[in-house]
């Protein structure tokens, strides 16, 4: 069995070892319902705030702004959905973007399916929207603005501070979905003026099915989830308690060693880039400097993204292509097609996405790698 | 070491089938489904059961699961879009009636899934075709035979093979009934002995292929002129696409004698009708020519020839024509011969080959 490059950390990571440690004794002894109260459930109950704590530090919020959920696409349903129901007296316009995650899309479209009209903010090739535009597209009606903090296909770093401000002066709520960028750039939701941001745990070496929307103190979000009464009454359940403490942990770790990681990993990315732009017809895609750290994305021309992944797969790299394919959705990237990048191509897209685990001996084997499986592939193409 | 195969798994009876008759000859297994369109793409809002459902993948997938081997799922959806539904649409648009599923075996199973399992260095690929393959010593050339069960071959929608591919590619059902099929698919507990066999063309609902064109392709079709063989005219039509070479239902002519669809001329937007006399044809000349047990045809030749999927075939003589052309004189003449549809020339139980009507 060859080593395994892992190169698609923005697919999900592996547990860290802070998560792992902080989870286990509530996978095993402290089994105890938070809710109780004898010492087995307080135990558990001040577990999970202490976990709230710490996730709120790491945001720059309060504590009782942390609600856990099971991952980021419940998240980002709650907050739209929420707002929507919210506000419906108000208005039924929203406003959000073309490359948004389809954890935002669905809910925006299933709320067009219910009279709702969503202004879907068309983005440059570099994947950036026009802030002038966003201004006009505010309208009297408008209820909710929800633009993601960056890319999870490009790595693309939106300008959400901004709009943050631009939000606040129109009195509108200001959704982000950070769920890409949480654990890799610094989020602080005073700077980014946020009203809700969606985080996900496992995008930054948490457990999977864990989540946090964070929610402004003072907006009146309708509950979720109704039943026991949990999460302030917004969101009920029996919480997962190990997975809110994985969550803090990974969370809390993963921005005590942002300015390293930070370091050690965009100076591998940009050696990537710069490696596989050698390759012939191969273009980098998103912003080439304001983008996140680890995401390094391509396209090739005349070659198609889901071999080339199958091929890096045969050489032990893991990496992703634009399109799932056990999912319903079979057409190409609607992040590449709204950034202007016509259909052929957009079905070869290449994303590599890297953590401080990898080396610089995995960004050599890719680079010795990559150049002659785009190379077999085209000679096929050309075959065709 | 034993040979790889990838099985292409639609999730039904058949390919289910033969993936476990693979396993039992000793070769090393993967599966594939392809996923070739959504459910958006053919014009359905709900999540529903078509042939690339997600339902249909998970069957497959259970099947290659409870088999041992591992499953891939493939997209193929630009090029089925590309090679397939294009073609289609493009056919009905010049009035001709094509036949989809041999586009999507020529360009897709055959051609993409092929490229895909060479690429992951398998050795074959296989499908549940109902059909034999086999070498012949004398003209060293890979033959492709009609299965042993006569009611179920599938040689009229394989003529396209080519020899690279036929001597890729294994057929493990084409000796068995489909009776047998469904026995050792109950015996083996295959999820799904029973499920019904896949109808009509995957990618149009309920068969209506109008519907289809119009609602979903946008294929313009506008109202024309019913004429005679003289051009004079009888009636008017809805548009050409809503009809077929043969037909005689739904005209809605005032003549004293039945008319029946001769031909649809689509420059003209004029439908031709005449009595059912006029519908037979004594020859016809086939385009696009591929050729199998032979490799070109260079004098006259004997053979039986298929207009259609559940046709008789019918005797003829093959002449050879410049440009990758075959005309084809009937012993007996042949009804509504219908341009875009192939014809398919056999030898016995043997494939010669085939192309498409003109």
């Amino acid at each position: 069995m060859t080593k395994i490059i892992y190169a698609d950390n923005a697919a999900t990571t592996q547990l860290s070892p802070q998560a792992f440690e902080a989870m286990t004794p509530f996978l095993t002894a402290a089994y105890g319902n938070p809710s109780a109260p004898y010492s087995l459930g307080r135990a558990a109950k001040k577990a999970l705030e202490g976990a709230r704590e710490k996730a709120a530090a790491a945001i720059g919020a309060k504590p009782e702004e942390i609600y856990f959920t099971s991952g980021g696409t419940e998240s980002d349903n709650w907050a739209i959905n929420a707002v929507a129901r919210l506000k419906k007296s108000e208005g039924r316009h929203i406003i959000s973007t073309a490359v948004e995650h389809p954890a935002v899309l669905q809910p925006l479209k299933h709320l067009e399916g219910q009279g709702y009209e969503v202004t879907y903010l068309p983005v440059d090739r570099q994947g950036h929207i026009c802030l002038a535009e966003l201004r006009a597209a505010i309208r009297p009606d408008t209820i909710l603005i929800t633009v993601m903090t960056a890319n999870n296909e490009t790595g693309t770093i939106l300008p959400v501070a901004a709009i943050g401000s631009l939000a606040r002066q129109a009195g509108l709520i200001f959704h982000t979905d950070a769920v890409q960028a949480a654990g890799h750039i610094p989020i602080d939701v005073t700077e980014m003026q946020v009203d809700l941001l969606s985080l996900s745990g496992h995008k930054f070496r948490g457990p999977k099915g864990t989540g946090v929307l964070y929610i402004k103190k003072g907006l009146p979000l309708p509950p979720h989830i109704r039943g026991g009464g949990q999460e302030l009454g917004r969101r009920s359940g029996t919480e997962n308690v190990a997975g809110a403490l994985g969550l803090a942990a990974a969370l809390a770790a993963a921005a005590d060693n942002l300015p390293a990681n930070t370091k050690k990993i965009t100076a591998m990315r940009d050696r990537l880039i710069e490696g596989v732009l050698k390759i012939p017809a191969a273009r980098l895609t998103g912003d080439p400097v304001n983008r996140l750290p680890g995401i390094a994305s391509f396209i090739f021309e005349d070659v198609e993204g889901e071999p080339l992944i199958l091929m890096l797969d045969q050489k032990g790299i893991c990496a992703a292509s634009g399109s799932a394919c056990s999912s319903d959705s079979i057409g190409p990237s609607h992040v590449l097609l709204a950034m202007g990048l016509p259909y052929e191509l957009a079905y070869g897209a290449l994303r590599l996405s890297l953590s401080e685990d990898n080396s610089e001996e995995d960004i050599d084997t890719i680079l010795a790698t990559l150049p002659q499986i785009i190379e077999r592939l085209r000679s096929i193409t050309a075959k065709d | 070491m034993a040979e790889k195969v990838m099985v292409a798994m639609s999730g039904g009876v058949d390919s289910s089938v033969a993936a476990w008759l693979l396993m039992e000859q000793g070769f090393q297994l993967c599966g594939a489904t392809l996923k070739l369109f959504s459910n958006e793409d053919i014009g359905l809002k709900q999540p529903s059961r078509t042939c690339c459902s997600l339902a249909d993948v998970a069957d497959a997938r259970s099947v290659a699961y409870k088999l041992g081997f591992e499953h891939f799922v493939f997209n193929f959806g630009l090029n089925f879009h590309q090679e397939v539904i294009r073609r289609f649409a493009q056919a009905y648009a010049e009035g001709e009636t094509p036949n989809p599923c041999i586009d999507c075996n020529r360009y897709i199973k055959f051609n993409k899934l092929l490229e895909r399992a060479l690429l992951l260095n398998k050795d074959y690929i296989a499908t549940g075709h109902y059909a034999n393959r086999e070498f012949d010593r004398k003209t060293g050339r890979c033959l492709l035979k009609k299965a042993k069960d006569p009611a179920k071959d599938q040689t009229y929608v394989l003529y396209t093979m080519t020899q690279e591919q036929l001597k890729r590619t294994l057929f493990p059902l084409g000796s068995l009934t489909k009776n047998q099929v469904r026995r050792l698919a109950e015996d083996q507990g295959l999820v799904n002995a029973q499920k019904p066999d896949s109808q009509d063309i995957c990618f149009v609902q309920d068969g209506d292929y109008s519907a289809f064109l119009e609602k979903v392709l946008h294929i313009p079709s506008s109202p024309g002129p019913i004429t005679d063989r003289a051009g004079n005219l009888l009636g008017s039509h809805k548009g050409i696409i809503h009809y077929t070479v043969g037909q005689r239902k739904g005209l809605q002519l005032n003549t004293d004698r039945p008319q029946y669809v001769l031909a649809k001329d689509a420059l003209a937007n004029t439908l031709v009708v005449g009595d059912e006399s006029e519908l037979y044809s004594e020859e016809m000349t086939v385009k696009d020519i591929n050729l199998i047990s032979l490799e070109q045809l260079t004098k006259p030749m004997e053979a039986t020839v298929k207009l259609r999927h559940s046709q008789q075939e019918a005797p003829a003589i093959l002449y050879p024509l410049p440009g990758n052309r075959i005309s084809v004189r009937f012993s007996a003449a042949q009804r509504a011969v219908t341009p875009g549809q192939a014809a398919v020339f056999y030898d016995g139980d043997t494939v010669i080959g085939g192309g498409r009507i003109t």
